[in-house]
């Protein structure tokens, strides 16, 4: 399947992946990240039931701490 | 230009959070005439804060959102201020920027920019909010950037965290500040809408 990700297009094997999975196969390693689905927010408790698929779009970005 | 002033005076500004960020982003709104802000805090000022927060040496001790209401009336003196004193959780969230026109992020800690991001945008689905990510150390202009998902905007370079090593630094944290502050007015003043779903990203 091929998705976004960040505006990049990026294929990877299967039809379905789980958001957790997603990031720890893209090194997203932070504990802390907004991830969006076609533009919907995922929480983080719902990283593992929730799964992208086909022509999805991904936005992740890395929440820093300082402020 | 008159009606543009207009348009910021009965603008309502929430800001969560009055550290580096918050202080500084609050202190350029009040300057341009944003007609109220509603401040969040529950921390007093202390030395240390001094090296980049908006706040000045006679009020170490002072509650920061007293000191900042102070600080930004001795600018402004008709600006609409609700200060609160409180640690922010979901449900201070939605009563306290209930009637705001948008939401700035101000916090320090990582989970707390999350909680509120969350919030915000689950129960505000029509209100923008301005994040901000990465401003630790110095240098690296150029790294600055802001992006937008929806009705998140997100301000900082996404990739400096704060640590011993890279302290937290005067300079590229009023920066960010003064980009929320800026991405806060173009909101306004050009009505930027909230486009749904299928937002571009930027």
């Amino acid at each position: 399947m091929k998705i976004s990700l960040n505006n990049k297009e990026e294929s990877m094997a299967g039809e379905s992946i789980s958001v957790r999975e997603l990031l720890t196969l893209m090194k997203f390693t932070f504990p802390l990240i907004i991830v969006k689905i076609n533009g919907r927010l995922i929480k983080k408790e719902d990283y593992e039931r929730i799964f992208i698929g086909d022509g999805d779009r991904v936005e992740a970005i890395h929440l820093m701490s300082g402020g | 230009m008159k009606s543009k002033l207009e348009k910021l005076k009965g603008t309502c500004i929430g800001i969560a959070g009055c550290g580096g960020l918050g202080s500084n982003c609050a202190m350029a709104l009040a300057r341009v005439g944003v007609g109220s802000l509603v401040i969040v805090d529950f921390d007093v000022v202390t030395l240390e804060n001094l090296d980049r927060q908006y706040y000045f040496i006679d009020q170490v001790g002072q509650k920061k959102v007293l000191a900042l209401r102070e600080n930004i009336r001795r600018v402004n003196p008709d600006i609409d201020i609700q200060a609160h004193d409180l640690r922010l959780g979901p449900d201070g969230v939605v009563d306290i920027f209930k009637n705001c026109n948008l939401v700035i992020e101000a916090f320090d800690r990582a989970d707390m920019k999350l909680m509120l991001i969350e919030t915000v945008t689950e129960r505000f689905p029509d209100k923008f909010i301005i994040a901000a990510s990465g401003l630790a150390g110095y240098g690296n202009n150029n790294a600055m950037r802001t992006r937008r998902l929806g009705s998140l905007f997100i301000c900082g370079d996404e990739v400096s965290e704060v640590s011993t090593e890279l302290p937290p630094l005067a300079p590229r944290v009023a920066m960010v500040a003064a980009m929320q502050a800026n991405q806060a007015l173009e909101i306004v003043l050009d009505d930027l809408a909230l486009l749904g779903d299928d937002d571009a990203w930027d």
